[in-house]
């Protein structure tokens, strides 16, 4: 099948090959993470790689530029007269060298340096002198006009919003008279009108003859951007599509590998007022790790949705309502009272449980174990204290208890928390949240990075314990994650809350419009 | 190239084997100076050896000698484990020294059941108190605890210097720059008649095993370590991060300036300025080579010690100098890092184009 | 009034930037270290090794221009080591320093002795002598003051020139400021993260030792036990203090030479009420005040101490 594709014509495409991905696999000890992956690329070609996380997607683009040597396969780039020869393995050196820019999703930018000076960090020679600036200035002015990449190059990257350091990292990836450029998850941190502003920036940019593959989970923007899709499913090839003859269903199904389960959800009356924020200050270092003069609140048997671009407040508000963090100003409600006093510990023993974000971060011990990382928010309970001094039998009673409760798969009890898989990291979180039965729980990017089993358990617990009374505030940046939980949705942007209504009542594009900072009332003018 | 790849479990076996090994290399890195000043390494290594076992007496000097570091090693475990770099264990030492000889050179006079305990609390407490300063700084304004606790060192010495010329000094001293002697009542005793181990090896093996309980089976060993392995989920958990850092800072400290009270109060009977040739930094050592636990503080310490006095006899019979045991001290503890990545991670040589062979 | 006349005196002055000299060295390394993201705590010891180094090589008969040599190469494989720990293996970089200083330091003395075991006062070299900058040097109370210095410290105050230009203006000071920011910005254009972060170990490094070098070669003509005595773990403090900046460096470590000159003379004063050790106190005291002043200001290096592993993202 791969061999039948690498051949020229197919299709009617005459336009020359210039890169080809053959038979790619790549295994991490056990763990297959690319198997049999072929994939083919020609000038001007907009080719979507689309896939579940840990769909292997990642993986494949990292072979191509180097960061990984694949066991089997090879990558053929085309030579300046048009022959493929082999890309030498595992060095980042020769794909630059071969044309292939990448831009990664993590931003790989030196914040302490200015735009300019990141782009031509590593183009001129180390021990020499800064001599081709002007030269290297001018080129990226005209690649600023082609491309339609308008961003001022002379100003601290620490100081650049997300859209335009994304900006400078495509620049600096077509710098290197770039042929093929990789974009991975280019939209995950823009907003859906700035999504739209990359896109045709990379319209134009194929239009130029260059190749692009572009990186996505997201079904609508693969439909919008590319040419040809390529899917892949457990880090296997699933199948290859011409875009304008494909639909969105049947993509998701080659890319889940069954029916899509839509959540089902029914409507219950939410109940009294769990939390309420009164003009909530949290004064961070920037807008995107503040909130400004927030009113807001949860009620008992309601999902509250918060909706917006990663990195616009949400720290903060998460912060707030786990006891990381004091509001500057204004209060805090918990069940009618006011909160006084904002630590962890107290807003957990008045009920309040917290889903982090970052599970490897936040939300385990990574080197403790299972039972360990289960006790370790309720370290005073009997179960598992005495006068200070634990009792291990207590840990390991309630371990085996929920590993089985909650399906955590892991070697047992005193299997160290670092070695679970995310999905069953995130059960543990889960378990360790939801049996003390909390009236409010926050839900930080609950799904983030979980295969559709993991992701279809977590939705069903939160549904469960809205089902129980418990309020949800439920902070993610998947509008189909919230479009399938929230009663009501609440979005934020720059640090600021703004009620959107009932669900049944929104659609993606009026959200979409308000993530990126045009409010209901400029909106409704 | 060679590439790192972590280990899915950290082997139980190469946890251990990986310090032995690491002192044998030590040892054997130690040998090119030697061999270099024109040594007989067997002459130089087995004088070492028998200085350190080869007698009753050698191995009464080397409990001697390992009963500071077990708890200047067991200083630096604890406050390791919170990731606390306590540098300052050497200050902590003077500081409990300095208590020791301000409780008991007279200033009280007491039964010995009464004046030794209390010579023992000042001591841990002085030292508890040289190390919450750091740590404030530390929790308060993110200063750097290893910078602050290395100046403190110095600072504390200086400090132990002026009082002995001052405050403290022994008039009957000849202008020697020492302390009063402690009172009998004070005085940790020999453990054994003519030998100079005493009664401070009991409270530095107390003190091993009361902080592995502490580490193991408490509440607060249990926060220590979370805090350590991973403050972010710790405090998220509801545990204080300040307050456990403050915490292990304290008995982290008390230990240090415990060993000031042994040494003064056990070997010296009087404080001076070079009291400690280091026990404070050899501690680190101590503590690393037993991989920050409580139980192999011990066994580290014993080895370190041997070092010392084995150095230190072998200096004397065939004039190499001394320094070579903080030299085999200082390859120790670099070997014994690289050791620990050995028992973390795998190697694997990638060829030398980075392909897999 | 003699608080104050102290300041109009030119050997206080000349005294001043003598004590700063070795502080300057010592400070321009270890930011070098920081800004490409490595603490290095080696420091105090590789002071000690370039003082023995530097001055065993004139000792022996290397010549000056031989014992700065020596003492740089020592102190870059001192750094090469701490550098292969806490780079590619990514060591904790606290503790991999403390152990290049006890190992940098025992190293030297034992050499020392074996050298030289019977010798009761130490021997003594032909040091670097004040070099009279022409004209410059005879001007009035400025003269004195800061012309008539040894070839280290015009080279002390150069470097600080060098430094600053590098870091700010030349591709290889960009690829190391990217590199203690984010290591993928470096890696993903190609570049060794490694070799560049156990370069600036290096590089750093030997400045350390030039640092130690001045002590023996300049400061005083032998070399003694216990002689760096926490210089390189003042170095460490007054790079917080410069906010990383080489200017800002050399303004730190002149702050700090004028407060102990002055308070050397101070205690000819007053040293009859106040003990001579809360004068030697001043120094270690003065640098964590600086530390808590000037803790983690905006331009912390983002990734100092924070291990990077080829690789991993």
């Amino acid at each position: 099948m791969a061999a039948a594709k690498s051949r020229p014509a197919k299709n009617g495409d005459s336009k020359p090959v210039i890169l080809e991905l053959d038979k790619i696999s790549k295994r991490f000890g056990p763990v297959i993470a690319n198997e049999d992956v072929s994939l083919t690329l020609r000038r001007g070609d907009v080719v979507a790689l689309l896939g579940e996380n840990g769909a292997g997607k990642t993986t494949l683009m990292n072979v191509l530029f180097g960061h990984y040597v694949c066991e089997e396969g090879e990558v053929r780039v085309a030579s300046e007269n048009g022959k493929m020869v082999q890309l030498t393995p595992g060095s980042p050196q020769a794909s630059i060298d071969a044309g292939i820019g990448m831009v990664h999703q993590h931003f790989t930018l030196a914040e302490n340096l200015t735009g300019f000076e990141n782009i031509i960090l590593g183009v001129e020679p180390l021990f020499g002198l800064a001599n081709k600036r002007r030269e290297a200035r001018k080129k990226i002015e005209d690649l600023m006009e082609s491309s339609g990449l308008g961003v001022d190059l002379d100003i601290r990257v620490s100081s650049l919003t997300v859209g335009e350091k994304q900006r400078v990292e495509i620049l600096k990836a077509l710098f290197g008279d770039t042929r093929v450029l990789v974009l991975d998850e280019p939209t995950a941190v823009l907003t859906p009108q700035e999504s739209e502003g990359l896109f045709e920036t990379v319209a134009k940019l194929a239009a130029g003859g260059l190749a692009v593959i572009f990186i996505s989970h997201k079904l609508h923007e693969v439909l919008a951007a590319s040419h040809r899709i390529v899917v892949l499913r457990g880090g296997k090839f699933v199948g290859e599509l011409i875009t304008a003859d494909s639909d969105k269903r049947r993509i998701a199904e080659l890319m889940v590998g069954h029916e899509v389960p839509g959540s089902k959800r029914e409507r219950i009356g939410a109940g009294d007022i769990v939390l309420k924020f009164n003009r909530a200050n949290v004064d961070g270092i920037d807008d995107r790790r503040s909130l400004h003069d927030a009113d807001f609140e949860v009620r008992e048997k309601e999902i509250v949705g918060i909706a917006g671009v990663t990195g616009n407040g949400q720290a903060a508000l998460a912060a707030l309502i786990s006891g990381l963090v004091e509001p500057d100003s204004g209060t805090v409600e918990f069940q009618g009272k006011t909160v006084t006093k904002f630590t962890p510990k107290i807003f957990m023993n008045s009920g309040i449980g917290r889903i982090p974000e970052d599970r490897h971060h936040d939300g385990v011990v990574g080197s403790m174990n299972v039972s360990e990382n289960l006790a370790i928010e309720n370290l005073d309970d009997d179960r598992f204290s005495n006068n200070g001094m634990l009792r291990f039998a207590g840990f390991r009673k309630y371990a085996e208890n929920v590993i089985d409760a909650y399906d955590v798969r892991c070697s047992g009890p005193d299997a160290e928390a670092r070695l679970l898989s995310g999905g069953n990291m995130q059960k543990l979180i889960l378990a360790r949240v939801l049996d003390t039965e909390p009236k409010l729980i926050l839900a930080n990017q609950p799904t983030r990075g979980l295969d559709v089993g993991a992701l279809t358990e977590v939705h069903k617990r939160l549904l469960a314990a809205r089902e129980r009374g418990a309020g949800v505030v439920l902070i993610s940046e998947d509008l189909d994650e919230l479009f399938a939980l929230a009663d009501r949705v609440v979005v934020i942007h720059s640090g600021n809350l703004e009620d959107a209504g009932e669900i049944e009542n929104l659609d993606r594009a009026s959200v979409g419009l308000m993530m990126a900072g045009h409010s209901t009332e400029a909106q409704a003018s | 190239m060679i590439r790192m790849e972590p280990r899915a479990e950290t082997s139980r076996r190469i946890a251990i084997i990986a310090p032995i090994a690491a002192v044998v290399v030590a040892l054997v890195l130690a040998a090119i100076p030697l061999l270099a000043a024109g040594q007989n390494l067997g002459e130089a290594y087995g004088l070492m050896f028998k200085g350190a076992f080869g007698s009753a007496f050698s191995f009464s000097e080397t409990l001697t000698r390992a009963t500071p570091l077990i708890l200047t090693g067991l200083a630096a475990a604890v406050a390791f484990r919170a990731k606390f770099w306590n540098i300052g264990g050497e200050g902590q030492f003077y500081l409990g020294a300095l208590a020791a000889v301000a409780v008991g050179t007279g200033a009280i006079s007491a039964p010995a059941w009464i004046l030794l305990p209390l010579v023992l609390i000042a001591g841990a407490a002085a030292g508890a108190v040289g190390l919450i300063g750091p740590a404030y700084l530390k929790t308060r304004f993110n200063t750097d605890e290893v910078v602050t606790t290395l100046l403190l060192n110095f600072i504390i010495i200086l400090l132990v210097q002026m009082l002995l010329q001052g405050a403290l000094k022994d008039p009957m001293s000849l202008g020697w720059p020492q302390s009063e002697p402690i009172l009998d009542q004070a005085i940790l005793p020999p453990l054994v008649d003519r030998f100079r181990v005493h009664w401070g090896l009991i409270v530095a093996l107390g003190a091993a095993i009361a902080i592995y309980i502490v580490m193991r089976h408490t509440v607060l060993g249990f926060q220590l370590r979370a805090v350590g392995e991973n403050p972010h989920a710790a405090r998220h958990a509801g545990i204080s991060v300040s307050g456990t850092m403050l915490k292990a800072a304290a008995i982290s400290g008390a230990l240090a300036g415990l060993a000031g009270v042994s040494e003064v109060a056990g070997l010296k009977g009087y404080l001076t300025s070079d009291i400690s040739p280091g026990f404070g930094y050899a501690g680190i050592v101590v503590a690393m080579l037993a991989g920050l636990s409580p139980i192999g503080v011990v066994i580290s310490s014993i080895f370190i010690a041997a070092i010392f006095v084995g150095a230190d006899s072998m200096s004397r019979a065939i004039g190499v100098s001394n320094y070579l045991a903080d030299l085999v001290v200082a390859l120790s503890l670099l070997c014994v890092l690289v050791g620990g990545v050995a028992a973390r991670y795998k190697f694997r040589w990638m060829g030398l184009k980075g392909r897999e062979v | 009034m003699e608080f104050l006349e102290i300041f109009l005196n030119e050997n206080f002055w000349q005294a001043a930037i003598r004590i700063a000299t070795p502080l300057i060295f010592g400070t321009l390394g270890a930011l070098i270290c920081e800004r490409a993201g490595v603490l290095n705590l080696g420091i105090e010891g590789i002071f000690t090794a370039g003082a023995m180094s530097g001055w065993m090589a004139v000792w022996l008969g290397a010549g000056l221009a031989g014992g700065l040599l020596t003492a740089m190469i020592v102190g870059a494989i001192l750094g090469l080591l701490h550098g292969i720990l806490t780079v590619p293996l990514g060591l904790s970089q606290h503790v991999s320093g403390i152990g290049v200083t006890m190992l940098a330091t025992s190293l030297a003395y034992f050499t020392y002795r074996t050298t030289l075991p019977d010798v009761t006062s130490p021997p003594r070299i032909e040091a670097f002598q004040p070099l009279d900058i022409p004209v410059l040097s005879d001007l009035p109370f400025l003269g004195p003051a800061l012309f008539q210095h040894t070839f280290m410290t015009y080279l002390a105050f150069f470097l600080v020139f060098v430094v600053a230009w590098v870091l700010k203006s030349t591709p290889l000071g960009l690829a190391i400021r990217a590199v203690g920011d984010n290591p993928s910005s470096v890696d993903s254009q190609g570049m060794s993260v490694y070799a560049l972060r156990i370069g600036a170990i290096m590089a750093g490094s030997s400045l350390m030792a030039l640092g130690g070098a001045f002590l023996t070669m300049a400061a005083f003509d032998a070399f003694f036990f216990g002689m760096v005595n926490g210089r390189g773990w003042i170095c460490i403090a007054l790079t917080v203090f410069a906010s990383w900046k080489p200017r800002k460096a050399l303004l730190g470590a002149l702050l700090f030479g004028a407060f102990e000159a002055y308070q050397v003379r101070l205690q000819t004063e007053v040293g009859s009420f106040v003990p001579g050790e809360v004068f030697l106190m001043a120094p270690y005291i003065l640098s964590i005040v600086a530390l808590i002043i000037v803790a983690r200001s905006a331009d912390y290096p983002r990734a100092l101490l924070v291990p990077w592993f080829k690789g991993e993202r």
